[in-house]
């Protein structure tokens, strides 16, 4: 071997040595942080498992109520998507401008049932039934503050029954707080939705708000301004948003919109 | 498993950060302890009730001014953003809504003990010439010692058992910020009560035992 040859090999070795150090710098792999509702809890981890089998990115979650998650958010928080169970905290990110133009898409709907423990003898044909002497306290989460409660009341207002329900209801935290007062007996109804009375196997539906006839519920997704992963951000978004994506978040329950 | 790695990861997580806010809170917390209870200044008793109101506030309140203070858009959050300090969904986070949470139940207590010790002694000690560090250190605090430690046990347990400030301030990232008490609330939310009883066991068993050790030093600080 002559020392041209040599310094040849040691030159191209050298090369690809270079070449295989600059590929981190230039691809670079990030964690993408999603601020989400808790009820997105379960999909989002079986998608992010999903997602970084085939990503050189990583998903990180942090999850709350909408209305904390958005409050973070506009404090600039470092979150870098924000995946809301309401239209109304997303809006009042977008109005504030924390949003990345062109990034919103309202992915998600859900639909509202009302609940009963699962040895009940209630049954709800119509919201009506909830008038009932029999049912005395209808568990339902904050009603001036967090979603779920928000569409029931705005529901049960067009149904011209909310003036008469509401001395019934008993405000409880959220979803999850209205699913354990359900469970153990304390009230005799409540409303949450349909994906969330699926993960309880101590309470029944008796009744599904119709689509069409019920608000609509949408949880939309979009790109935080301030994030520094843009990138990475629209990648994992994009996942979301392709089959399989809509596939875990059919298996869930949801109804997928877009 | 039951007591699988991440249940380990967010105990250990969880007392660390614990461990760590109270002994950030320690120095600061016997020192103002000590100004309420062998001092009268000024505006005295408005300060007193400014420290206990984390005490009584709803802690998401207090996690919804923290937020305020510490995120970007505030002044002290941007200079502490701009040297690379990240407050918000980061450990810090937790500490700091750890820290104020639990500040007033130590200078409570450590107020008290303070309160008990005979300030005849601390002025027999002046008369021989010893300085006021000096009576501090040597006179004041081994009287009261075993009340400073009650009074950071129970600082301790409060701040393990945090969760409102926590979840506003630091978010719910697991494995990154996610104490006990956020864990349980992500294991309700998401219908796993057996994983959340889990934590639910190990938070109370801690619990008991610090909260029992500290109130078995301040009944044996009353007897010494």
């Amino acid at each position: 071997m002559t020392i041209s040859k040599f310094a040849r090999m040691a030159f191209s070795w050298l090369t690809v040595i270079l070449f295989m150090l600059s590929v981190p710098i230039s691809a670079r792999a990030d964690e993408v942080l999603v601020s989400a509702a808790a009820s997105l809890t379960d999909v989002l981890g079986d998608i992010g498992k999903a997602y970084q089998l085939k990503s050189k990115h990583k998903l990180a979650l942090t999850l709350g109520p909408s209305n904390f998650l958005a409050r973070q958010i506009d404090e600039g928080a470092p979150a870098d998507i924000f995946f809301s169970a309401d239209l109304a905290q997303m809006d009042l990110l977008e109005k504030n401008g924390r949003l990345e133009p062109g990034t919103r898409r309202n992915l998600l709907s859900n639909q509202l049932v009302v609940i009963v423990p699962a040895n009940s003898k209630l049954s709800v044909a119509s919201p009506k039934d909830l008038m009932k002497p029999e049912v005395k306290k209808i568990a339902l989460a904050d009603p001036a503050a967090v979603p779920v409660g928000v569409y029931t009341s705005k529901y049960l207002a067009d149904e011209g029954l909310w003036n008469k329900v509401k001395p019934k209801i008993v405000p409880v935290l959220d979803v999850r707080a209205t699913l354990a007062s359900v469970e153990s007996g304390n009230v005799e109804a409540g409303f949450v939705y349909k994906t969330d009375a699926a993960i309880s196997q101590k309470v029944k539906i008796v009744f599904e708000v119709p689509i069409e006839k019920g608000p609509k519920i949408t949880y939309p997704l979009a790109i935080v301004r301030e994030s520094k992963k843009k990138e990475a951000a629209r990648d994992f978004m994009n996942y979301v948003l392709g089959s399989t994506g809509k596939a875990a978040f059919k298996k869930y329950g949801f109804v997928v919109l877009d | 498993m039951i007591f699988s790695v991440e249940t380990w990861h967010i105990t250990v997580f969880s007392l660390a950060v614990g461990l760590a806010s109270t002994l950030v809170i320690l120095p600061f917390g016997v020192a103002l302890a000590w100004l309420f209870a062998r001092r009268d200044w000024p505006l005295k008793s408005i300060v007193e009730t400014i420290v206990l109101l984390p005490l009584v506030m709803p802690p998401v309140s207090t996690g919804l001014i923290l937020l305020k203070i510490f995120g970007r858009r505030n002044p002290i959050g941007q200079w502490l953003y701009d040297r690379g300090i990240e407050v918000v969904f980061n450990w810090k986070g937790v500490l700091i809504a750890m820290a104020v949470m639990s500040f007033p139940l130590l200078v409570r207590s450590v107020r008290t003990s303070f309160s008990e010790v005979n300030p005849r002694l601390e002025q027999i000690a002046a008369t021989l010439g010893a300085s006021g560090l000096r009576i501090f250190f040597v006179i004041t605090v081994p009287l009261a010692y075993k009340g400073i430690v009650a009074g950071a046990l129970l600082a301790f347990s409060r701040a393990l058992g945090e969760f409102g400030a926590t979840i506003l301030l630091a978010g719910n990232i697991p494995g990154r910020t996610q104490t006990l008490s956020l864990a349980i609330f992500n294991f309700v939310q998401t219908g796993k009560d057996p994983e959340a009883y889990v934590l639910l066991g190990i938070t109370v068993s801690l619990a008991f035992v610090f909260v029992w050790c500290s109130e078995w030093l301040l009944r044996a600080g009353k007897k010494a």
